[in-house]
């Protein structure tokens, strides 16, 4: 009988937020957001190269650094060393994307470089021009010495580095890392604990609020008790939650795996690696260069990517987004009981939102320093954990950690819970009075 | 046998006392009104019938046994704050409310069909609860309090936003479901409804029972035993041979003249009236009772 009441609630509560417009239009868009911010780097690259053929006129007075511009899809280059600056500047040819003028260098090979162009220039074009002509200058430098085979001792010296990173487990089993991809991950699903537990929760504020100044709540707690209220309002909206996620996950990997039919697998490789290497710190421009510029070992992310235990991560992220969102709301639930309309919630749920955002920004700290010591507290205390300890997980925490932290999360939510209750039970049934923290904590003992 | 009592029911709100040792009996199949200024701890008690609210002291006694949570499947409460979800469409909500309360969906559609034709507004089952007038409202909330077909039913001003035609609807299905033994609890500042309508009453003041009893009976106890005789004369009536009354006033009227009389001893009216009949002409003969209003000022004052 109580059990049935509890689901009666709790279906109605989510029925009446999944049939919302706002919900489906949020649970379609969102993905498309998603894949589209996943898919666009490569889109991007895809249609920028589109801008083929540009001319550019090279301004030689070194006389060093013709051999180094060399032609490309996207460039074409001219040479006149004789060339008129002022002359071009006053009467810029249309035909030219840009002008370049290397000045004649002097006795320790430096020389200036401008370029006159009708539009700014592309961030791209200036770092392809600095660094030809650095490479022509370097090796005028090196041909003073005048050392034997030059040419064959610098194909010689080339070499490629790339760091391979490895994290020991404690069964002794070397696993190959790679810091960029746990960061990415840690980042997008300890955001989205952070979003969800404050949307959600508002959520739940808002249906409290609703019933109040509706003035149903009387009647329905003369048929259930305001704790069964309280938590079929919480895990309604939860399941609403937990669906909207779950489509989200299927919408976005369908997404990206159509795309990556469409456009080809390579051109996908290529923008995710991209990505990483943006979170790991790299310019953009940085990155486009290095991958266009060496093949892309993408065996190595690919078998990196199968060394994510990524059963344990999801599993953290239910674990820690659930209990983390029943913590906070049912802390809205008992501010949303305490007032009469939305606009009365300000001063009452700051002591609600503000241990979420000082969470946040313990999260963005950890994404550098998993393992420090203002990283490990935000993980364990339970109201930030949710977001602190997601944002550890990808980096391999230990064991008794997180079962410490979920512990202290559990029980934290036990007891609020049970607080909230009570202030819920005396807030919906007062009306008119504006409560503050004070009278929050008298209701207590009614 | 009482439907529902409380003994010595105290609640306290921190320093403020909303009930202070308040008992009160709830006969089965009358109509008990629940009366006192605002504020004087009346939705207090009614919620603690409902077990809204705890007691701090005192027992409440249902059938003659402690009142326990599966009891609210037989008590049908219209709060006086009251309101619909403003976004669900009628024939839902009412079906959540009734099925909150215990009924299987088939029966609750079943019950809900046959007060939606009687009520005349089986149109409405699709429409939003935003769509409807406030009457409109408080009918399918009256609805949703009787559905489950309640052996003590609490109504808190039930009257309040119903025009008159409605009024006469809501009033004369209490009378019905107390006819067939529905006991109701009927908490109003009308006091011409608690007239018409009460067979009990208590009156609780500063969350104190000021009084408790029959309507009738404490009207009397009010009153001071005088009753009003209006008769045809060409000249004022002395009634000083009559040993049963004794004059109090009198004074010539349109319709002729009308005498306040005191009745002494315990003179029932038939006896007042058999001889009178023989000294003048009678056309109206009334007990004084005092009404309701008046007492309720007089006791609240």
């Amino acid at each position: 009988m109580k059990t049935n009441k509890l689901f009666l609630i709790i279906s109605r509560e989510f029925l009446i937020r999944v049939k919302k417009k706002s919900f489906i239009i949020m649970t379609i868009l969102t993905p498309l957001l998603f894949a589209a911010l996943i898919v666009m780097p490569s889109l991007i690259m895809t249609l920028s190269s589109g801008n083929k053929g540009q001319k550019i006129l090279v301004i030689d007075r070194s006389e060093l650094c013709q051999p180094f511009f060399e032609n490309s899809e996207e460039y074409t280059y001219l040479f006149d060393k004789n060339a008129d600056i002022e002359s071009i500047k006053k009467d810029f040819p249309e035909s030219l994307y840009a002008a370049v003028e290397i000045s004649a260098p002097d006795s320790m090979f430096n020389v200036s470089v401008s370029t006159i162009s009708t539009k700014q220039m592309n961030i791209d074009t200036k770092k392809q021009i600095e660094r030809n002509v650095q490479k022509a200058m370097e090796k005028s430098k090196l041909e003073k010495y005048d050392i034997e085979n030059l040419d064959n001792i610098l194909k010689d010296i080339r070499t490629d580095v790339s760091v391979k990173t490895f994290t020991i487990s404690e069964s002794g089993e070397e696993k190959e890392g790679m810091v960029e991809l746990y960061m990415g991950i840690a980042y997008i699903l300890s955001f989205m604990i952070y979003m969800f537990i404050f949307m959600f929760g508002s959520m739940v504020m808002r249906g409290v609020i609703e019933e109040k100044t509706t003035r149903i709540v009387e009647v329905i707690v003369s048929s259930v008790k305001p704790f069964e209220l309280m938590l079929g309002k919480i895990l309604g909206v939860g399941s609403v939650a937990l669906l909207q996620f779950l489509i989200w996950i299927v919408l976005t990997g369908g997404i990206i795996f159509g795309a990556q039919a469409i456009m080809g697998a390579d051109k996908l490789t290529e923008s995710n690696e991209l990505v990483q290497q943006m979170a790991a710190g790299q310019t953009a421009t940085d990155a486009i260069t290095s991958i266009t510029a060496e093949s892309t070992p993408m065996d190595n992310i690919m078998a990196s990517l199968a060394n994510v235990p990524i059963a344990r991560i999801l599993t953290a992220f239910i674990l820690y987004f659930l209990l983390g969102y029943l913590l906070y709301a049912a802390l809205f639930s008992a501010v949303g009981s305490a007032v009469d309309n939305e606009a009365d919630t300000q001063q009452l749920i700051l002591p609600v939102t503000l241990p979420l955002i000082i969470g946040l920004f313990i999260m963005i700290h950890t994404f550098q320093y998993p393992d420090s010591s203002l990283s490990f507290w935000g993980s364990m205390i339970p109201f930030t954990s949710p977001m602190v300890m997601m944002a550890r997980v990808p980096f391999g925490v230990p064991a008794w950690e997180l079962a410490l932290s979920l512990a202290l999360l559990v029980g934290t939510f036990i007891f609020m819970t049970f607080v909230s209750a009570k202030i819920y039970r005396v807030g919906i049934l007062m009306y008119g009075k504006k409560a503050n923290w004070k009278d929050l904590i008298k209701w207590l003992k009614y | 046998m009482d439907i529902i009592t409380c003994q010595n029911v105290v609640k306290k709100f921190n320093d403020f006392t909303a009930l202070d040792n308040v008992s009160i009996s709830v006969p089965k199949g009358k109509i008990f009104g629940l009366l006192g200024p605002n504020g004087a701890g009346k939705t207090t008690l009614i919620r603690i019938m409902n077990q809204i609210t705890l007691p701090d002291s005192g027992e409440v006694l249902f059938n003659g046994a402690k009142l326990q949570r599966d009891d609210i499947a037989y008590i049908g409460y219209l709060p006086e704050e009251r309101g619909l979800y403003k976004k669900m469409k009628v024939g839902d909500q009412a079906l959540y409310l009734a099925r909150l309360k215990g009924l299987s969906k088939e029966e609750a559609t079943r019950e809900l069909k046959h007060w939606f034709v009687k009520f005349g507004i089986q149109a409405w089952w699709n429409k939003k609860v935003e769509e409807l007038s406030k009457g409109m409202a408080q009918k399918v909330q009256f609805i949703c309090t009787i559905l489950h077909k309640p052996s003590l039913l609490i109504l808190d001003e039930p009257f309040s936003g119903f025009d008159p035609v409605n009024v006469q609807l809501v009033r004369n299905e209490i009378l019905l479901m107390r006819d067939a033994g529905t006991s109701v609890i009927l908490s109003t500042h009308n006091m011409e409804s608690v007239e018409e309508l009460c067979d009990n009453i208590a009156l609780i003041n500063k969350a104190k029972l000021i009084i408790t009893g029959e309507l009738d009976q404490i009207r009397r106890d009010h009153g001071k035993n005088e009753v009003e005789v209006i008769y045809r004369a060409s000249a004022p009536h002395s009634f000083a041979a009559n040993n049963l009354i004794s004059l109090v006033n009198q004074e010539e009227t349109k319709r002729g003249y009308r005498a306040i009389l005191e009745v002494k001893k315990e003179a029932c009216s038939s006896e007042i009236l058999r001889s009178l009949v023989s000294e003048i002409d009678i056309l109206s003969y009334r007990e004084l009772i005092p009404r309701m209003n008046d007492i309720f000022i007089k006791l609240v004052s």
